[in-house]
């Protein structure tokens, strides 16, 4: 498979404190070294605990906000270079926020939100609001009730649905969905990720699916991404993972799982305690303050992002060969 | 006050004895209606719903469905000018609808306490956590204000919060989501009310804090035989927590039964369509997901039949002139739909629910 997205070494660090004459005296390390490449065709899901930095790797993607370091390239293009203009990415990846109310606007009706971004790029006025048409007719919004309404006449999922045919105005070739469907109650939800689904396959999508709901990714993606205080923990294909995960986070957050059976409730916790505030993360692997396997490796050194074949990757000092820790494997011969 | 009440965490039973059979929470025929408006919203439209000691009731259901509307009404907390309140609530056989004034005061927190979402906007930011719960106490018994601090103190350890001697002066923001909602946790309990309502406790939190807090909140509830009414929208959590489960569909009780009948037997076509339309464990990856057609109805124009009725596979001519009648399916299991017989063969053929 072909990497449409290459990102390497992301970071981004936010001030919070400045001090004499404006100058940071300290950082939100937001994501901090973020390597991934996203496949044509895949649907990628991002997953973590609020503060793990998904939110802000959807927004440097799409360069809303700047990065510290790190580059990203679209087929092989730098994002933001000459190579490839910010307008000309913007065009093959678009975004679908979680506040589908906040991310439109007031002033406009649903078929001139949908047709605004054609008209940005050039498309002819005409062209546009036939697009704009269609594209609110495929995601279930008859053109001719929905495209003169406001906003504030639409529930949220119609709202969501909208937003989707935004995003699909410019013909992009990759979406980034943030939480995408988490504002929705679930009778909505669903009818929401079958039009996704639908959507990927008509119009040949690739899809980065940012969501906390582990089902919800489990069902929508081909590989997953877990990450952790704004570092990758584990990667690998949906089902490997869920079903063989190697890094004790992942695990745990798939041992919170509610079962849904009264017979077999949760009977303790996977781990204790609260993520690690951001400002001041700990020293080495992030998550060894949490971790029921940490040794004095964990907190010494980062631990490297170690592959396991079949595409499965895993940051964790038990996985990696020559670690250090009790549990690592020997250095391969 | 004698001594024993600084106690802090009672043990079970320890309660003044109710008449035998009396429930501690009984609600009848709960209408609420909100007039601020340019039309008036029916948010609550005939909840019955009664508790018996030490049960524990999730109120199920999505944005909208009266829920919430229901468990504020049992604190009358929403704005007396702006709504109609009708029907009868009785909280351990106070009448809490003829509650005025000190007497209402007196029963907010004493009578019933809750736990609210968002504990950052529910706690006063420029008081410490321990000063609240402090405040709490002394509001409701004559005791000392060191020994209204010993018991905050014994309830910041029973919740499980880490070095609570410190964190009692901590305010709001210098405390994690889940360490907030334990401190929440322990304002509530903090007077021994008779009745704790939790409004949706666990949803603003991660999944792996979620799980310690909702394993918490089961521990107290056994320990000290807590009867707790509490609104979820999300049917994990009313599994892990509930004996029974009311789903609520526009204001009405559409279903209730005890937590296994429901989940493995739902007999309203709107429980059948939540429970079938949820990913649960990659079972569906790949396929679409079945889903409930249309969107949840707007509560100022309610079709005069069933609320559902207008999404819902199973409905016939009967079920658009007016709203149904509970029928009984099992022991009890109540279902406010008159196509239960329908129904009952959807559950019995194998695939169509959750494993």
């Amino acid at each position: 498979m072909t990497a449409l997205l290459e990102v390497r070494g992301l970071v981004k660090q936010f001030p919070i404190k400045t001090g004499l004459f404006g100058r940071p005296k300290s950082f939100v390390s937001a994501v901090d070294g973020l390597d991934f490449d996203l496949h044509e065709g895949e649907t990628l899901g991002l997953v973590g605990e609020s503060g793990c930095g998904k939110s802000t790797t959807a927004r440097l993607l799409m360069h809303l906000v700047d990065p510290t370091a790190g580059t990203i390239r679209f087929e092989g293009r730098t994002v933001g270079s000459s190579e490839l203009p910010l307008k000309d990415f913007r065009r093959q990846v678009q975004m679908v926020f979680q506040d589908s109310y906040a991310s439109l606007n007031p002033r406009l009706t649903v078929a001139e939100s949908v047709a605004f971004g054609p008209l940005v790029h050039g498309v002819s006025g005409d062209e546009a609001t036939s697009r704009a048409n269609s594209l609110l007719a495929r995601v279930g919004l008859d053109p001719a009730r929905f495209a003169g309404r406001f906003t504030h006449e639409l529930s949220g999922g119609q709202r969501q649905r909208v937003n989707i045919a935004r995003a699909l105005a410019l013909q992009p070739r990759v979406l980034i969905l943030d939480e995408a469907v988490s504002a929705l109650d679930k009778s909505v939800e669903a009818q929401v990720l079958n039009l996704l689904l639908d959507l990927k396959e008509e119009f040949r999508l690739t899809y980065l699916f940012i969501s906390h709901d582990l089902e919800v990714v489990r069902f929508m993606a081909t590989r997953v991404l877990v990450m952790y205080l704004g570092r990758v923990a584990e990667l690998g294909l949906t089902e490997s993972l869920y079903t063989g995960s190697r890094h004790p986070y992942t695990t745990a957050l798939l041992g919170s799982l509610l079962s849904m059976d009264p017979d077999h409730r949760a009977e303790s916790a996977p781990i204790s305690g609260d993520p690690p505030n951001p400002i001041d993360p700990p020293a080495g692997c992030r998550f060894h303050t949490r971790c029921t396997y940490a040794e004095a490796v964990c907190s010494a050194r980062i631990p490297v992002l170690t592959p396991l074949g079949e595409g499965h990757s895993v940051s964790c000092h038990m996985s990696e060969p020559g670690s250090g820790h009790a549990r690592a494997p020997g250095r391969a011969a | 006050m004698t001594a024993a009440s600084v106690a802090g965490p009672r043990p079970a039973g320890a309660e003044p004895a109710l008449a035998p059979g009396e429930p501690i929470l009984d609600i009848r025929n709960l209408r609420v209606t909100f007039t601020g408006g340019p039309k008036p919203v029916r948010a609550v439209d005939g909840v019955d719903l009664s508790i018996e000691r030490g049960e524990v009731v999730a109120l199920l259901g999505e944005s909208g469905s009266g829920k919430s509307v229901t468990l504020r009404s049992i604190l009358r907390l929403h704005p007396e000018r702006k709504t109609r309140m009708q029907g009868a609530i009785r909280v351990a056989g106070t009448d809490v609808m003829a509650l005025e004034g000190k007497a209402l005061t007196d029963f907010r927190g004493k009578g019933a306490s809750m736990i609210f979402q968002e504990p950052m906007l529910a706690l006063d930011p420029v008081y410490s956590v321990g000063e609240q719960i402090v405040e709490a106490i002394l509001r409701h018994e004559s005791i000392s204000r060191a020994d209204a601090r010993r018991r905050a103190l014994q309830w910041f350890e029973r919740v499980r919060i880490p070095s609570p001697e410190r964190r009692l002066d901590a305010y709001p923001h210098e405390m994690s989501g889940g360490m907030r909602q334990r401190a929440m946790i322990a304002l509530a309990l903090a007077c021994n009310p008779k009745l704790l309502l939790a409004d949706e406790p666990t949803t603003a939190l991660d999944a792996t804090v979620q799980v310690q807090i909702l394993l918490l909140l089961r521990e107290l509830q056994r320990e000290l035989g807590l009867s707790m009414v509490f609104v979820t929208h999300d049917i994990g959590v009313a599994v892990e927590v509930a004996d029974r489960v009311a789903v609520m569909y526009a204001g009405r009780i559409v279903e209730i039964g005890a937590v296994r009948d429901v989940i493995r037997s739902p007999r309203h076509p709107y429980t059948l369509g939540l429970l079938s339309t949820r990913p649960q464990g990659g079972r569906l990856s790949g396929n679409r997901l079945p889903t409930i057609p249309g969107s949840p109805p707007d509560l100022a124009n309610l079709p005069p039949g069933c609320a559902f009725a207008p999404r819902c596979t199973f409905a016939v001519d009967a079920c658009r002139i007016a709203a149904p009648e509970v029928v009984e399916v099992g022991n009890l299991h109540h279902v406010r739909c008159l196509r239960t017989d329908q129904t009952a063969q959807v559950v019995t053929s194998p695939g169509t629910l959750l494993p």
